[in-house]
């Protein structure tokens, strides 16, 4: 990967559209937490006409559960949680909301990549399983809604440098897939090298 | 006879629970040290780099390794001499319990798969029990989070399939699961038994070091031609292309009937974790 590019929230469509799938980022600014039971809420929400939580336009959620936090520290450990329990939620999202990215990690459907080419968005992929390295970057944590969800409630963080990678870009590319065909290609032009 | 007492058992259950946590075991390290010394694609490399450094970090911090600090599962192997002062279900239950919250581990257990309401403690845990010979009471905390434990499968393949069926079976899992179950995996693999049975093989596969093969030399050659052959997938760290997509295969073999040839795959992460204690 090259020289890392600096995102910053609000996260316009503009910034979105320079990202291309394989470009390793560094988040800095507001994302919000999200996951399975809070997606589940917000689209109720949707469902009744009524309004969110939180202002998702030009928004980043990262889909993450943490470890409480011990006295004294920000938040615990807080890696991101896999995409693709999302994906009944995040087109509706994206379409609604104006929600502009999501930070998770693994394989998403057909439908959400569909929606982050058409709303010009962005899926970023942060290390799973990270947990102690990612909380590092985290400078404030604060309730957003549903405490009562425990690790799944909406928090507001702030980041400071955090990192990710771009996995699919609003022009329909697929580090999963390209970044495997590359290493793939090397390893039999290393091979055709040693005939 | 010999007596433990139920607190003795609840006591080192909390410390196994927040030890297994925060410390990976010696094989991973040595399994992912190894994988990033042998990686020759930049940006795998970089990503096992991030890995090392994080877990290193969070036995410095003396927090979880992942943010998923699972669902507890434990496996007690009671020696049939010893007798527990009170109720051994309870004792552990009671451990699990005062570790997640003492150790500030995430609830992740909901009460009823449908109605999902959050325990807040993080029990019941997944216990599994044998009875052994001796006096000794030997209990494994193994934390699994559900990225990887989503992953997994089993098939009831027929005796025909063969060998080459069970070697399909688990590259098609490995294949499918790609980047979801946070790549470099361990891959534990039951065979025979019954429905039941080989589940419980391919979870029990991870307790094994992944530097350690199965003592039949037929399965030990089995496990390095698979993970030979799932790491040439090039699935790679987390999923962004590489040769390091397993760390280790483990197989689990048990007796089974004529008609069957059961199969599964159960996937650990890159922080497959487990303590023991003998009491």
């Amino acid at each position: 990967m090259n020289e890392k590019k600096r995102i910053t929230t609000p996260f316009t469509a503009e910034q979105a559209r320079l990202l291309r799938a394989g470009d390793a980022v560094l988040i800095t600014g507001t994302i919000y937490t999200g996951r399975d039971a809070a997606h589940k809420r917000l689209i109720e929400l949707l469902d009744a006409g009524k309004p969110l939580p939180c202002e998702l336009r030009d928004q980043i959620i990262y889909y993450v559960g943490p470890t409480p936090a011990r006295p004294g520290d920000i938040i615990g450990a807080a890696g991101p949680t896999t995409s693709y329990r999302m994906d009944a939620y995040a087109p509706r999202l994206m379409a609604e909301t104006g929600l502009r990215g999501m930070i998770g990690k693994g394989l998403r459907s057909p439908r959400v990549a569909a929606a982050i080419r058409d709303h010009h968005g962005v899926y970023l992929a942060a290390i799973g399983g990270a947990g102690a390295l990612l909380a590092s970057t985290v400078r404030s944590c604060e309730m957003v809604a549903y405490p009562d969800l425990q690790s799944e409630a909406i928090r507001r963080l702030e980041v400071v440098d955090f990192p990710a990678v771009v996995v699919l870009d609003c022009e329909g590319n697929n580090l999963y897939e390209s970044g495997r065909r590359a290493y793939l290609d090397f390893v039999r032009a290393q091979q055709g090298g040693e005939r | 006879m010999r007596t433990i007492s139920a607190a003795e058992i609840s006591d080192a259950v909390r410390a196994l629970c927040i030890e297994s946590n925060r410390i990976l075991p010696d094989d991973m390290r040595r399994g992912l040290a190894a994988a990033r010394k042998n990686e020759p694609w930049p940006t795998a490399a970089g990503v096992l780099d991030d890995i090392i450094e994080n877990y290193r970090r969070a036995e410095r911090l003396e927090m979880p390794v992942c943010q998923d600090t699972g669902m507890a599962c434990v496996f007690v192997e009671l020696g049939q001499e010893v007798h527990i002062d009170g109720s051994l279900e309870d004792a552990i239950q009671e451990g699990v319990r005062r570790g997640y919250l003492d150790g500030y581990l995430r609830k992740s257990v909901v009460s009823d798969p449908i109605e999902r309401i959050n325990t807040l403690d993080n029990t019941p845990a997944v216990i599994t029990y044998d009875v052994v010979t001796g006096d000794r009471l030997t209990i494994t905390v193994a934390p699994k989070g559900a990225g990887s434990e989503n992953m997994g499968r089993l098939a009831m393949l027929k005796p025909s399939d063969g060998l080459a069926g069970v070697k399909k079976f688990v590259l098609d899992a490995v294949e499918a699961a790609g980047p979801n179950p946070c790549p470099p995996i361990v891959v534990g693999v039951g065979i025979g038994g019954n429905f039941d049975r080989v589940a419980l093989l391919a979870k029990r596969a991870l307790l094994r070091p992944i530097d350690r093969r199965n003592p039949n030399p037929a399965y030990a050659a089995l496990e390095k031609e698979l993970l030979d052959s799932i790491n040439a997938l090039g699935i790679g760290p987390q999923g962004f292309g590489g040769r390091t997509t397993a760390l280790g295969v483990n197989i689990e073999v048990f007796a089974t009937h004529i008609a069957q040839l059961p199969c599964a795959v159960n996937i650990g992460c890159h922080v497959t974790r487990h303590q023991t204690a003998v009491l």
